[in-house]
């Protein structure tokens, strides 16, 4: 996984609630057995007609977004489906780091499995992170994980929590697989001592 | 912990291998279900790594999403190369990882949800998860049950734990008794259309209360199935002895000695009198009335008896989303909900495909005939329920009535195989998400009970199904 650091770039604003795994990657786009190259169908029904034409009012469609690095949204982004194509198609399009006053809980952990960090800000925060993201390609927020925070391009400051173990594997990049092999001695014992506790297991 | 515990509590302690400072806890995870889907980047990802599936007998795969419902698919012969690809690749994977698998050609096949239980793999107390959101069905059993992206499915597969922070207690009480005509999915939709499709999220939600009692099994399963679409983690129910007899005599329930010692600690797996919960809901059973949606979100239920809502009923981000949801449904605000005439009726699910739902269907659907020019299709969760409803004559009502009787498969609810709408067509669903495109682009889905969805096939628009009772 690559390491989140520091990011400053361009920020979309999408003040859309609820906007569901379905509409960030559709069903058709699932049948690939890769993890990479959904980034050009990231938002697909939303952004492209069904012959395939670009719809101009679009946020990512707009010259300003096309580069966008990081998502505004409304509140209780990525609900429904557990599909780890949302967060691949972000990345693959090269979203890193999405803002706003709530994740769908499955969605909100596939992001740290692949280097994209879910910041959640109160409602008052992410409405002036809004309006900042709406300035277009000028308007250059900045994330450091490291410091918790969140830069308006005017400078405004805004402080984020994270779990302390998800920001330490983002910061380093971690395989989590790798850090709870070291720990399979417990395995070992808790499955020992479930086999005599619950042998129908 | 000390002190009373919750039900989730409970199994969440009796699940815990290791606690590190912060509170971040491995959970061990007693059953693994997997689908086609989401599954053949975590096998890969084991095969660069050169690992293996730690607990394989643990690991119980089936495919579901991509496959054909019509009869002619027992050629063996996928014709989208895509999804034959994807049901190919975990044919493979079971086979070279020597997980538990029921391919298509089996006849305990079906949606993976529906065959957990149906096989006895879902037991009362356990961790299950699938890289599914829908796995919270499995909370009917009282286990602990949700969905997983696919990192966390290749994670489950190589050490048979999650890393997981516990959520908090919700409560979700629904007291007295349900109206006739009033099913399960009216109170799921309902709590849903009370809290907000995030109400639920950072929780786990227990149901309780008398009507959640009343509740057969398959009910609880359609209650549970929609927990996700609250947001929450996971929902479940305290097991009972309706729980204990549905599980009794399944192909892997604990048999003789064992059987004894899983019922004696399965019979404690109930919330203690005096434990807290974080957020408490509660419902009257009988304030519940068939409900349906209107919009495009979960959370845009109405009993049938209402009428569509403008968008400045709203308030906050969701006026722009109501709008958005009325212009994609083609609704205009202040028609009855009864005036919606639909295309299509879908009645199947992991949400609505187990018998007892198809018998509430054909019982409304008996001796009668859908709506000429309409499309209807019945799909069982597995092809168990579909051997059972040819004996019980329910697949003879459905084929009188002028509908399709298939083979089992997730099929229509997320149209990933050919059961799909097309653009601008109207549906009646029984299955779980109406969102935008969800089961064709363009497609506009209503959610309702099998009841309802048997209503509306009859008289070809959104109906109250008591007035057919």
């Amino acid at each position: 996984m690559e390491k989140f650091t520091t990011l400053t770039g361009i920020a979309a604003p999408m003040p859309l609630v609820n906007i569901d795994t379905d509409m960030i990657i559709p069903k058709q786009f699932l049948k690939t057995i890769a993890r990479t190259g959904l980034g050009k169908n990231l938002f697909d029904e939303m952004r492209f007609t069904q012959d395939g034409a670009e719809i101009p009012d679009f946020v990512l469609n707009k010259p300003a977004y096309r580069k966008a690095e990081i998502l505004v949204a409304g509140d209780n982004f990525g609900c429904g489906s557990s599909r780890e194509h949302a967060p691949w198609a972000l990345l693959d399009f090269g979203i890193r780091a999405v803002v706003s006053t709530s994740f769908a809980d499955i969605f909100f952990n596939n992001c740290f499995k692949n280097g994209i960090l879910p910041i959640v800000l109160p409602p008052e925060a992410v409405a002036t992170l809004m309006a900042d993201a709406q300035k277009g390609a000028n308007a250059r927020m900045s994330v450091d994980l490291a410091a918790q925070t969140v830069t308006s391009s005017d400078g405004q400051v805004f402080h984020f929590e994270v779990d302390a173990f998800k920001k330490h594997c983002l910061l380093n990049g971690l395989d989590d697989i790798g850090l709870t092999l070291e720990k399979v001695s417990a395995i070992d014992t808790f499955e020992t001592q479930a086999t005599q506790s619950r042998p129908w297991v | 912990m000390i002190g009373p515990k919750t039900l989730y509590d409970k199994i969440w302690d009796a699940h815990v291998v290791s606690t590190s400072d912060d509170g971040t806890c491995l959970l061990y995870i007693d059953r693994h279900l997997v689908h086609e889907v989401t599954s053949p980047q975590a096998f890969e990802g084991l095969r660069l790594a050169g690992r293996k599936v730690r607990a394989p007998e643990k690991t119980i795969a089936v495919p579901d999403h991509n496959v054909p419902t019509t009869l002619d698919r027992v050629s063996g012969v996928i014709a989208n190369e895509e999804s034959r690809i994807q049901v190919d690749a975990l044919d493979k994977n079971a086979r070279d990882f020597g997980v538990v698998y029921y391919p298509v050609s089996d006849v305990r096949q079906g949606i993976v949800h529906i065959v957990g239980p149906e096989q006895g793999w879902t037991l009362p107390g356990m961790t299950v998860v699938c890289g599914d959101s829908h796995t919270a069905t499995h909370g009917a059993f009282g286990a602990l049950a949700h969905g997983i992206g696919t990192s966390e499915v290749e994670h489950v597969l190589a050490t048979q734990t999650l890393i997981q922070k516990k959520s908090k207690n919700m409560k979700v009480e629904i007291t007295g008794h349900l109206r006739p005509g009033v099913t399960a999915k009216d109170i799921t939709l309902s709590v849903i259309g009370a809290t907000g499709t995030a109400g639920g999220t950072g929780y786990v939600i227990e149901y309780c209360g008398t009507a959640i009692e009343d509740l057969s099994m398959e009910g609880r399963m359609t209650v549970c199935n929609m927990a996700i679409e609250g947001g929450a983690r996971a929902g479940l129910i305290a097991p009972d002895e309706k729980t204990f007899a549905y599980v009794m005599g399944r192909p892997h329930a604990p048999k003789g000695a064992q059987w004894e010692a899983a019922l004696a600690w399965w019979k404690t797996l109930k919330t203690d009198a005096d434990a807290q919960f974080d957020k408490v809901v509660t419902l009257r059973g009988e304030d519940i009335a068939p409900v349906v949606t209107w919009g495009t979100s979960p959370e845009d239920v109405l009993p049938i008896t209402g009428t569509v809502p403008a968008a400045t009923d709203f308030a906050g981000g969701k006026v722009e989303a109501a709008e958005r949801s009325l212009a994609y449904m083609d609704l205009t605000p202040g028609m009855k909900l009864t005036d919606i005439k639909i295309d299509t009726v879908f009645i199947g699910s992991c949400t609505n495909g187990r018998i007892e739902d198809l018998r509430a269907a054909a019982a409304i659907l008996k001796g009668k005939k859908i709506k000429p020019g309409l499309r209807a299709m019945v799909v069982p969760g597995s092809g168990l329920v579909r051997a059972q409803a040819e004996e019980e004559g329910l697949a003879q009502i459905f084929l009188d009535a002028g509908m399709e009787w298939r083979l089992a498969g997730c099929s229509m609810c997320l149209a990933m195989n050919p059961d799909q709408l097309a653009p601008g067509e109207r549906c009646a669903a029984t299955s779980n998400r109406n969102f935008e495109g969800r089961q064709g682009r363009g497609g506009r889905t209503h959610l309702m009970s099998p009841a309802m969805a048997a209503a509306a096939a009859i008289t070809g628009h959104l109906t109250d199904v008591r007035e057919m009772m």
